[in-house]
């Protein structure tokens, strides 16, 4: 059974009197461990895509079985805690919460576990550690680079041991050392610990540390290939 | 969501902006000050009157011509003669009353007092001796009367320390000097102390006379306007009302009750009486404070959809990492109604201060026995208040927030 499973999947924005149709006849399968890019030009429908995976937005007609079960027959509470223990997300923005430190934005995820309160703090540090930004525990979002709020960003996302990462546009406000930094943990969690990731992208160079293209062109699926020189960590960009 | 992250999490999101927040519950604030000061003074209010109507005794009963007022038509009644000698005399029966120890008749009225040039507007108290027990006031000068005096409507006086005052010298000798009223002359025979507002007489500014004196050659008339008896003990005042009642219906052949030409009080109706009325009062202000919380409530509402929306961007994170709808629900209606509950606290706080100060004024400068309660009843009412205000007021931006989608929340710029 695949992890995801989409059968003509679309979606249409209802934005009054202009309708959108943001998607349309999408067919998709990814299997539990793998790495999927979706690449497109602006419009493409890739973040729209993004987000219904992530169950983050309804689709409006098509199908979407996650681990084999029709998502539209969830209820939202069933969602909810779906998302906490299962998904993490980075975003092209960060979205870290403002004012507050880093430790207590990797935190935050945990609140709506069931995570004993007492566990907290150890496994917010531990996560920071792994992605290298103990020295910064105390430090606020403001006081951080680009680079440092994603690497939170993706801490916070690991937090509950999630199976599928989803990252839109991870490296989309960070220059290319940084971009590079973000993207070798990625890859590190796909490859060492076995995580999905599913992650959109306008950068051919991020796309390629994936096993797998997806491209999107108004909405529609135009191809879907396995990537040949795939990146790894250390590849650096010349 | 576990209660203490819960409670931090909702004291960050007010001490993000701390002096909106200081604002925004201004309102409550105000609103609970008052609710306070109006509780508190009541009480003291309250707690004065019954206070100068238990110093009487509570085994006192008083008798008083006229209809107990059904009705405003009724207060002005036609009976104010319906008490005279021999109600008094029959009172005084034992096999009529037996509970009764003492009896005193009362009659008074304004007048104008004289002495030489001087001229003073008082009242009159025509009474007996037992006048001075009852409301526990001696002449500081001189003497009170002799049961002789009183019976043979002796023109002697007691003056009260303001009827001094306005009609003598400082320093000049008071007893055995003459004054005079509605051209009677009265010879002075004890003065009495300074000693303020007692009830519905005031002794400062007063003429105690015998009432044999004072009805015959002051007011010429030959009914009372009030008795006041004493039993012997508390527990039979009921019996004695019952004995009064019967004694005067036969006085006055009446078999109706509902046509009683007079009607008799006990100290527990007095008290019960002032209790309903100050009650009620207290009551009716501390709805008109109640308003401003209203007002207030519209203050928080508004501000809290200001910061939902502010936060948009936060509550779609917060659902993107598991959040469910109750979640963020509870986590802004905590917010709300810690907002309150803390502007609660300080209206409460600054609300009995400033009761306090006041009682201070009062007793101090204004001379009134006035005791400050610390009113605990009021703390726990202010801070349900204002908890039940942050509740009330908050549910629709809560709800607001719960209710927003996490992609929108995400995308919001």
């Amino acid at each position: 059974m695949a992890l995801i499973e989409i059968k003509k999947l679309g979606k249409i924005y209802d934005g009054g009197e202009n309708e959108t149709l943001a998607l349309s006849d999408i067919d998709l399968k990814i299997e539990k461990g793998d790495f999927v890019a979706v690449i497109g030009p602006s419009g493409s429908g890739k973040s729209t895509l993004l987000h219904i995976l992530g169950f983050l937005d309804h689709y409006t007609f098509g199908q979407y079985l996650f681990e084999g079960r029709e998502v539209s027959e969830y209820k939202p509470d069933e969602v909810a805690k779906l998302r906490s223990q299962k998904f993490g997300f980075v975003f092209q923005a960060f979205n870290l919460l403002p004012r507050t430190s880093v430790l207590e934005n990797v935190k935050m995820p945990l609140v709506y576990s069931d995570v004993p309160e007492k566990e907290w703090n150890n496994l917010a540090r531990q996560a920071i550690e792994a992605v290298g930004l103990t020295h910064r525990l105390d430090h606020q979002p403001s006081q951080l680079s680009g680079g440092e709020k994603q690497r939170v960003a993706i801490a916070r996302a690991l937090i509950n041991n999630p199976e599928v990462i989803f990252a839109d546009e991870p490296t989309g406000n960070l220059d290319s050392k940084s971009g590079k930094a973000v993207m070798d943990i990625i890859w590190q969690l796909n490859t060492k610990q076995k995580k999905t990731v599913i992650l959109i992208t306008h950068e051919t160079y991020t796309a390629e540390h994936a096993r797998r293209i997806i491209h999107l062109l108004d909405g529609k699926m135009k191809n879907d290939q396995l990537v040949a020189h795939r990146r790894g960590e250390g590849d650096f960009h010349k | 969501m576990k209660i203490k992250y819960s409670l931090k999490t909702a004291i960050k999101g007010l001490r993000t902006n701390r002096s909106r927040s200081l604002l925004t519950i201004l309102g409550i604030v105000i609103g609970i000050t008052a609710i306070m000061m109006v509780m508190s003074l009541g009480k003291g209010a309250q707690d004065l009157i019954l206070n100068q109507i238990q110093s009487i005794g509570s085994k006192t009963i008083a008798v008083v011509p006229g209809r107990h007022p059904t009705g405003i038509s009724d207060s002005l009644s036609t009976f104010t003669d319906s008490i005279k000698n021999k109600d008094v005399e029959d009172l005084q029966k034992k096999n009529n009353v037996p509970h009764l120890t003492r009896i005193m008749p009362i009659v008074f009225g304004p007048v104008v007092a004289t002495k030489g040039n001087q001229i003073h507007q008082t009242t009159v108290f025509g009474v007996n001796n037992f006048f001075a027990e009852i409301y526990n006031i001696y002449p500081e000068d001189g003497r009170l009367f002799t049961d002789e005096e009183v019976s043979s409507k002796s023109a002697v006086a007691i003056i009260g320390s303001k009827v001094r005052d306005e009609l003598f010298e400082p320093g000049e000798l008071v007893i055995g000097q003459k004054i005079r009223v509605k051209n009677q002359s009265l010879r002075i025979i004890g003065v009495l102390p300074n000693k303020g507002q007692f009830s519905f007489i005031s002794f400062d500014d007063a003429l105690i006379l015998p009432y044999t004196t004072a009805q015959q050659y002051i007011f010429g008339i030959k009914y009372f306007n009030r008795l006041v008896i004493e039993t012997d003990s508390e527990a039979n005042i009921a019996a004695t009302v019952s004995d009064i009642e019967t004694t005067l219906r036969n006085n006055h052949n009446i078999t109706d009750p509902e046509k009683d030409d007079f009607f008799v009080e006990t100290q527990a109706q007095a008290i019960a009486m002032v209790s309903t009325i100050t009650n009620a009062l207290t009551l009716f202000l501390a709805a008109v404070a109640a308003i401003s919380l209203v007002v207030g409530g519209v203050g928080i509402m508004n501000i809290m959809l200001v910061s939902v929306t502010e936060r948009t961007r936060e509550i779609g994170l917060r659902k993107a990492v598991g959040a469910t709808n109750r979640s963020i629900l509870t986590q802004f209606l905590l917010e709300s109604v810690m907002l309150t509950s803390i502007g609660g606290v300080i209206g409460i706080t600054l609300g009995t201060g400033l009761s306090f100060v006041i009682s201070l004024v009062l007793s101090k400068f204004v001379g009134l026995n006035w005791a400050f309660t610390f009113p605990l009843t009021a703390v726990f009412l202010g801070l349900g208040v204002s908890g039940a205000v942050g509740l009330i007021f908050g549910i629709y931006p809560a709800r607001q927030a719960a209710r927003k989608s996490p992609m929108e929340a995400l995308r919001y710029e």
